[in-house]
């Protein structure tokens, strides 16, 4: 049996949408999304439920080797339209298994310096999110610093983000989904060690 | 997807299914098929599609305009996948639709359908075009010339 995507389309991806925007805009906080929903395995139902939110005929999808055995992929072909990405560079989402892919963000595309926009939004999933650390991150949208962690977390993770904010306004946006719980590091982010 | 002898079989199916009414479906599939499990994989919905015209065969593309269609996606039991689209907002007809062509690529209900569904939908739509064609025909007028001037001599 086909597993199914938003029972009500809609409302859900409304309300999806939302807490994206909230995770986005409050770096490092932890955001309930996809609650109901059952995507095939091993897809998690936040990752999910940001793609059905997020991606459709017009948003080429990158999936990752990890996702892209099994049903995931033909499951988010069904339920979103989105054609798929040739590259990473030419993706306007991604979607990636931290736990079995390698991280490497100067892969994607970054935008260009005429529409920044269209930089790829990296969408990782992850074994669990957390609050405590290790890392500190401080910004937009940060009161002072803010404690938060993923695992597994590559070791040269810090490297990597320091390299994407560098380029700024230029650089890739990246969404953690752990189950049914996400978090979100806009471009603007910056780590303690950075700068 | 490759254009084979069943992808033009299940056009055609899907294009009589299309124009049928309401009872030329619901009734086949309250008799025939009473228990059908079926779930559907997208909610049924309905919106507009852009309809494109051109101008002769080979005048630019334009808009005329927008219609109503509906959509349904449905799951048999046994894992056949039907898609359905009717003009309107008739939910049930397009999941009927759905169904009926998700039954047409399951081995043993493909005659079935063939039989009892799409059969007689055909016989009235080519009855309709027939009763059409003579009525056409009734007032069909033939001009001929008997003797051209010309030609006389």
């Amino acid at each position: 049996m086909s597993a199914l995507g938003f029972a009500d389309p809609v409302l859900q991806s409304q309300a999806t949408f939302r807490a994206i925007l909230n995770a986005l805009s409050r770096p490092g906080t932890l955001v309930d999304a996809g609650a109901g929903l059952e995507p095939p395995a091993p897809l998690g139902a936040a990752a999910a439920a940001a793609l059905l939110a997020l991606a459709d005929y017009e948003t080429p999808l990158w999936i990752s080797p990890a996702f892209a055995t099994g049903d995931v992929a033909a499951w988010v072909k069904f339920h979103t339209g989105a054609p798929s990405a040739a590259s990473p560079k030419t993706a306007v989402f991604a979607l990636i298994d931290l736990a079995a892919d390698r991280l490497d963000l100067a892969a994607f595309a970054e935008g260009s310096a005429e529409y920044p926009d269209r930089s790829t939004t990296l969408i990782a999933q992850v074994a669990s999110l957390s609050t405590a650390g290790p890392l500190r991150l401080f910004g937009p949208g940060v009161r002072g610093e803010a404690a938060f962690g993923f695992t597994p977390c590559p070791s040269d993770f810090t490297a990597q983000w320091r390299a994407n904010g560098e380029g700024f306004p230029l650089g890739v946006d990246l969404i953690l989904a752990a189950g049914g719980r996400l978090a979100a590091l806009p471009r603007s982010a910056r780590l303690h060690g950075d700068i | 997807m490759p254009e084979t002898s069943s992808t033009d079989a299940r056009r055609r199916a899907l294009a009589l299914l299309a124009r049928a009414t309401a009872s030329e479906l619901a009734a086949p599939l309250a008799e025939h098929w009473p228990d059908l499990g079926v779930r559907e994989l997208k909610p049924t919905e309905s919106g507009l599609v852009m309809l494109r015209g051109r101008a002769g065969g080979d005048g630019a593309l334009f808009n005329l305009g927008e219609a109503t269609v509906t959509r349904s996606i449905v799951e048999l039991e046994t894992g056949e996948r039907g898609y359905g689209h009717v003009l309107g907002r008739d939910l049930k007809q397009a999941m009927r639709v759905a169904i009926f062509d998700a039954l047409g690529q399951r081995e043993g209900d493909c005659a079935m359908v063939e039989a009892r569904v799409l059969a007689p939908i055909a016989a009235r739509l080519s009855a309709a075009r027939a009763r059409t064609a003579a009525e056409t025909a009734a007032t069909r007028v033939d001009f001929f010339t008997l003797v051209r001037g010309e030609d006389a001599a």
